[in-house]
């Protein structure tokens, strides 16, 4: 494997920077946002990576437990930031941060005591970058989903409590724009699915040959992680619209929108 | 009277209601008996056949029969209770897709047929729409009918129809009935008695 210097770094940096000229002589407006995000990926890789290598280097189920709680945070967060409309109080964090714990920690216990066979099986390497995937495309199925079933639900009001006064249940009620939400969440995993190999080579495949693994080892990981990835994200998005489709009534079949903030501004 | 007539049915008593910051509103709708009620627009009316309906939260007691509310699911209780809004909504491409069964016996008397049901939502006109919606909320049989100005727009042909099948409905199934209506000469027509709404009371008056 090729590790690479601070030069090659710089270089590549240095790219970035001409980009950023550009972007400020043809004021684009655009050179601020870009040095600051380039920054964050410096700060924040080194600090990963710093952490990392701690963690490797002590395995230990607590520190384990305590990054992957960060990371379910920082991942209920960014849910919750996604939203237009979201479910005010606890509920806006809750919803999405309990749904994604409830999949994608089930899913990653599960691969790692079965299918990935870690001793133990909180080994950090193979823990942490596991958890890391699902999590991080649960957050966005998990998003896009809940997004997309409150603002409906906002459009479509009327129509909502008109199905309720003919006697419909919530269930009922809110049936089409569910399944909607449902197929907004899953579409993105579905189609990285049905491309991935012909129009991309997935991110981590692509590491692993990078790192010298051979192809088909990292051809076989590959498959592994977009099945792991699809189900987190079905199980996440089921649990996340069912506490969300439940959410906006109340006990007696009530439409109840004064459950969601208002629009975000900006 | 007309409770000994129908045993077993009380109609539709409304104590004490309080909605949104209004009410208490109280009143008793005998079977087969129709109530107008009128009030000035902004003075709650909607919201009160709202609250009637269990589709706001509210306070007091609504009693069908003598049965509470809450002893009712929600979905069964607006069955029975059946709110007609001013505007129909409709969310399935083809008429017929939000009719429970395949024919519905009231189409004649609103100058529709049976090919109706194939007719596409987005191409009725608003008077089709209002017509076909009092269509779709009998078809649950309902013992009490709420309905907000249900021939606002229609033209006087179709909303003397309207007005005759409400009354055949009622005759035939002793339903009562709360109708919201801006026209006194309808109020007249249709109502056994008239109420006048504020946001504090419900007076009874002439039409």
């Amino acid at each position: 494997m090729i590790t690479l210097n601070a030069l090659d770094l710089a270089l590549a940096a240095g790219l970035v920077l001409t980009m950023a000229a550009l972007s400020w002589r043809m004021q684009l407006g655009l050179s601020g946002q870009l040095l600051i995000a380039g920054m964050r990926t410096v700060v924040q890789l080194l600090l990963i990576g710093l952490v990392l290598k701690a963690l490797f280097a002590n395995v230990d189920l607590l520190w384990v437990a305590g990054i992957s709680l960060v990371m379910l945070l920082a991942a209920g967060r960014e849910v919750m930031a996604r939203q237009q409309r979201r479910f005010t109080g606890w509920w806006g964090f809750g919803m999405g941060t309990g749904a994604m714990f409830i999949s994608s920690f089930a899913i990653t216990v599960l691969a790692l005591t079965t299918m990935v066979a870690t001793d133990p099986w909180y080994d950090p390497q193979y823990a942490v970058p596991l958890l890391g995937m699902l999590l991080g495309n649960t957050m966005s199925g998990i998003a896009l989903a809940l997004d997309r079933l409150t603002s409906t639900a906002w459009q479509q009001r009327a129509v909502i409590e008109q199905r309720l006064m003919l006697g419909a249940t919530r269930l009922q009620a809110i049936a089409e724009i569910r399944r909607d939400a449902m197929r907004s969440g899953m579409m993105p995993i579905i189609n990285a699915m049905a491309a991935a190999g012909l129009v991309s080579l997935p991110g981590m495949m692509t590491g692993q040959i990078l790192a010298g693994s051979p192809p088909l080892e990292a051809v076989k990981y590959q498959i592994l992680i977009m099945f792991l990835i699809s189900a987190g994200t079905g199980f996440g998005v089921t649990a996340a619209l069912w506490l969300g489709s439940k959410r906006l009534f109340d006990e007696r079949h009530r439409l109840r929108l004064d459950k969601l903030t208002g629009p975000r501004n900006g | 009277m007309v409770e000994l007539e129908r045993p077993g049915m009380n109609g539709l008593s409304v104590i004490d209601l309080c909605t949104r910051g209004r009410g208490p509103y109280s009143l008793h709708i005998a079977p087969g008996e129709c109530i107008s009620l009128r009030g000035d627009s902004g003075s709650g009316k909607s919201l009160l056949l709202r609250a009637i309906a269990d589709l706001d939260p509210h306070d007091g007691q609504v009693l069908l029969d003598g049965v509470a509310c809450a002893q009712f699911t929600a979905p069964q209780w607006r069955k029975q209770v059946a709110l007609l809004p001013a505007e129909s909504h409709w969310w399935k491409d083809e008429v017929g897709a939000h009719f429970s069964g395949e024919e519905c016996p009231w189409f004649e008397t609103l100058g529709f047929s049976a090919e109706t049901m194939h007719w596409q939502v987005s191409r009725l006109s608003s008077g089709e729409k209002q017509r076909l919606a009092l269509a779709r909320i009998l078809m649950n049989t309902p013992r009490v009918l709420l309905l907000d100005e249900p021939t606002a727009s229609l033209d006087a042909g179709n909303a003397a129809a309207v007005e005759t099948l409400i009354g055949e409905y009622r005759r035939d199934t002793g339903a009562a009935v709360l109708w919201v209506s801006h026209d006194a000469r309808q109020a007249a027509r249709v109502g056994d008695r008239h109420l006048q709404l504020s946001t504090t009371t419900l007076i009874e008056g002439a039409p």
